[in-house]
């Protein structure tokens, strides 16, 4: 690059980045109160939108001049609808408000932006430092957190692109600009970062590669294909910051030498869809994407294409094959795809999670990001821990932070007073993990090593009611579906791996099962040829390894330990403990299984009950009569009286 | 089975057609293409089929094939009130499987199904993303979070109510003209 065209390219970035100062600063200095809204899909599905709609009224009915600002998700997602209300007149802080429905909404407009009364017991804690309130980073789900990907996640509009320049977004790519690629990636290999999607190759490495293939045609590919039931950080980012993943991709298309790219998304996340089309949009009229970007040689065309939802397609193979209209079925590597991917183009496939990491890197500089988790894993962990936790949501932690940290001081542990049983980690592919390794430190080697992996970072936590049969059934379930048929271990393997697990929890598992699937599994994954078979028997393994006990009860006792197997186990009525006259299970039970018995107490009927559980929910606390057994012939008998007969 | 398609159905399938003339004849518009035709006729008859394979120049049966590899298309008519049951992980664990069965109890129909009047349609799928509202179920566009088998009942009652009301609302007018 010459120095007449780095020049012009800061000055046409200064003219953009002046505007964006002036639009802050306009929204700074208003005297008026700001009114943060989250309205990523996880708060929209909390009724965030009744909320900005309750607050929208309320502005108008009582008069009140402020402004509405919509933001992404805080990764909070316990706390949904989250709002922030920064109020300066107040003499308060900007405070987070957590769980805001349409009726509190009102309130708070009327009471606090209106009359100036924050409503103390309805403050989750103040977002900055002061003498007033609390504030929300004495608490270790926040202060515990180190945001690299997702700093900016729920501060900004991902719907304006100013909002993102103006806190310093696409100064890495007007950096990069500047430098030649082998200068880029040379500083990303330093970083040490590791791919995100789950296998964790170096990122530097790939780019290096792909770089290599010479002067032809080359693709660089966002890989969003988030399909992990119970994984969603991937559609949070797009949701929330999409310009960071696009500058990311810019930087590496400029590294690599493609003038091509496409962000591959679910077309089941139709809101990731149309904000990432936007920001794509935005770009282009500001000239930070298209035809000579920032008024340099490079060029960049990006385009979206939308998964049609298979699981398999988040491998690197069959995502191609399923852009170029085909089934997405994998294929043998070599060639790789940095060889020959895309219409045999060179092509450069990095998760979501890689390249919005790659815009802090220049930024900060790679030994700043080294600095960050352990020396083999430098930077940080996205996690979507859900399950039976209390504080669930998106969690970025430093790699190098145990298990035990993340679920019990971060996320708050087990609710209801449960023990912890155990974690999955990494979806279908990755296994369950028992107490012991609660003090393992998280990252791609030391998870692999105990039988997990790091996947795609989904977590999800299981407290004693929890039967690690029927999850590995379910996972199994899963994978069975989602198998592309072209392995015939992964096809066939699979389908009689559930069926076996299928058995068990039906209580008709038979001497011998076990080490059945000890042996098919082990077939599996070494028959398979893509990571969905390679990996799909991870949870029956891992699962035998550690919870071998709750497996041989299930055949030899025809018992399910943690009641959780439908078939293996029957619910009554503590006699003793049943109130008289009380109504509750028997109003609320879906098929009328419950009876009252002949002295006004209830009874089940073992014929009609379909398990559901919900008679366990709605008694009373203070009779708490509902037990669950297994085996289910340990119920006690329960005489149902003759039914009356209706007097016409 | 094979529904004749409504006068709607066959409007939308003109629309369609004309819509088709803006893809180019590549292989790689075939997965574009299929989500047009779905977000216009809401899933995917063999009409249509026909007329992708048509302006592909392919088999029919290899837009089959690719269209029934994916979870996203559909090849029954959806019910007026979609319902859509999570099964995602995070729900599994607390027993989004026990709400699927409620609903399919209730409605007579099994999932991927649809009720003989139109009414209903039940789909499973695969977490839609607000893990920390398990188990969620989506009717319509609207998600219902921390589900319970005794609140199936309750929704489905209150489209119903709802239904009646339009109609008596209707009746009102009509008498009232």
């Amino acid at each position: 690059m010459n120095p007449a065209s780095n020049e012009k390219i800061d000055q046409i970035f200064d003219a953009i980045y002046k505007e964006a100062e002036k639009r802050r600063n306009e929204f700074r200095e208003d005297p008026g109160p700001k009114i943060h809204i989250g309205l990523a899909t996880c708060g929209i599905a909390s009724g965030a939108l009744e909320t900005k709609k309750a607050f929208e009224e309320a502005l108008d009915e009582y008069n009140i001049e402020a402004r509405i600002h919509t933001v992404g998700c805080l990764g909070h997602c316990y706390a949904e609808p989250v709002v922030v209300i920064d109020h300066p007149d107040s003499g308060f802080p900007p405070i987070f408000y957590h769980e805001v429905n349409a009726g509190k909404a009102k309130m708070l407009a009327k009471l606090f932006l209106k009359e100036g009364d924050p409503r103390f017991e309805h403050v989750y804690g103040a977002m900055e430092e002061n003498d007033l309130i609390p504030s929300v980073m004495e608490f270790a789900r926040f202060n515990r957190e180190k945001r690299v990907v997702m700093e900016k996640c729920g501060h900004i509009d991902p719907e304006d692109i100013y909002d993102y320049i103006a806190q310093g977004g696409y100064s890495s790519l007007v950096k990069t600009l500047k430098l030649n690629s082998d200068e880029i990636i040379k500083e990303v290999q330093n970083s040490g970062l590791r791919g995100r999607g789950g296998a964790g190759f170096p990122t530097g490495r790939k780019w290096e590669l792909a770089k290599s293939a010479g002067e032809q045609e080359k693709i660089v590919i966002c890989n969003a294909d988030e399909g992990d039931p119970g994984a969603y950080m991937d559609r949070t980012i797009l949701e929330s910051n999409p310009h960071q993943v696009i500058e990311g991709m810019a930087i590496c298309a400029y590294a690599v030498g493609a003038k091509k790219a496409i962000i591959y998304v679910r077309a089941e996340y139709p809101l990731a869809v149309d904000i990432v089309t936007k920001a794509i949009r935005q770009a282009i009229e500001l000239g930070l994407l298209g035809k000579s970007v920032l008024g340099s040689s490079f060029d960049l065309e990006i385009d979206v294409f939308r998964g049609s939802g298979a699981f398999v397609c988040g491998e690197e193979t069959a995502l191609i094959r399923s852009i170029e209209g085909y089934r997405g079925m994998p294929r043998h590597r070599p060639p790789y795809p940095v060889q020959k991917g895309l219409w045999n183009k060179p092509t450069v496939i990095n998760n979501v999670k890689t390249l919005a990491s790659v815009p802090p890197i220049l930024d900060h500089g790679a030994d700043w990001y080294r600095e960050i988790g352990t020396e083999n894993t430098p930077g940080t962990a996205i996690f979507s821990v859900v399950g039976n936790v209390v504080h669930a949501g998106l969690v970025e932690i430093p790699m190098g932070v145990s298990l035990r940290t993340l679920i019990f001081d971060i996320c708050g542990g087990i609710p209801n007073n449960k023990k912890f049983k155990a974690v999955q980690i990494g979806g279908p592919s990755g296994g369950c993990l028992n107490e012991e390794f609660l003090d393992t430190p998280i990252d791609f080697d030391s998870l692999t090593e105990a039988g997990a992996m790091m996947g795609s970072g989904g977590m999800v936590v299981m407290d004693e009611d929890t039967c690690m049969v029927e999850v590995s059934r379910y996972f199994l379930d899963f994978t069975q579906n989602e198998s592309c048929g072209k392995c015939t271990f992964c096809r066939i393997g699979t389908y009689h791996l559930l069926k076996i697990l299928e058995r068990l929890t039906r209580g008709e598992g038979e001497d011998g099962d076990i080490e059945l699937l000890e042996t098919l599994s082990k077939d599996i994954k070494a028959g398979s040829l893509c990571g969905l078979g390679k990996t799909a028997p991870n949870p029956v393994l891992t699962s035998i390894k550690y919870f071998r006990d709750e497996y041989e009860a299930h055949i030899y006792e025809k018992r399910c330990p943690a009641l959780m197997c439908r078939p293996m186990i029957a619910f009554y009525f503590d006699l003793d403990l049943c109130a008289r006259g009380c109504d509750a299970c028997a109003t609320c039970c879906p098929v009328e299984a419950v009876f009252t018995t002949s002295n006004r107490k209830k009874g089940v009927d073992q014929e009609l009950c379909v398990k559901c559980g919900e008679c366990i929910v709605v008694c009373p606390p203070e009779y708490d009569a509902v037990r669950k057994v297994s085996p289910p012939h340990l119920v006690p008998y329960i005489e149902k009286p003759p039914e009356k007969k209706k007097e016409d | 089975m094979n529904q004749e398609l409504t006068p709607e159905e066959k409007e939308a399938l003109k629309h369609v057609a004309s819509k088709l003339e803006f893809y180019e004849e590549q292989r790689r518009n075939l997965i574009p293409i299929l989500q047009m035709v779905q977000e216009t006729l809401a899933y995917l008859p063999p009409e249509a089929i026909k007329l992708v394979a048509e302006h592909l120049a392919i088999f029919e049966c290899e837009v089959y094939g690719v269209a029934t590899f994916y979870n996203q298309f559909r090849f029954h008519p959806p019910g007026k009130h979609p319902i859509k049951a999570c099964l995602g992980t995070a729900c599994h664990v607390r027993g989004g499987d026990i709400i699927l069965e409620n609903f399919e109890r209730k409605l007579g129909i099994h999932a991927g199904e649809t009720t003989p009047d139109r009414e209903f349609s039940i789909e499973k799928v695969a977490c839609v993303g607000c893990c920390a509202l398990a188990p969620v179920a989506i009717i319509d566009e609207t998600v219902h979070g921390h589900m319970a088998p005794s609140k199936v009942e309750g929704l489905l009652m209150r489209i119903e109510i709802e239904k009646e009301m339009e109609e008596r609302a209707k009746k009102k007018d009509e008498s009232g003209q």
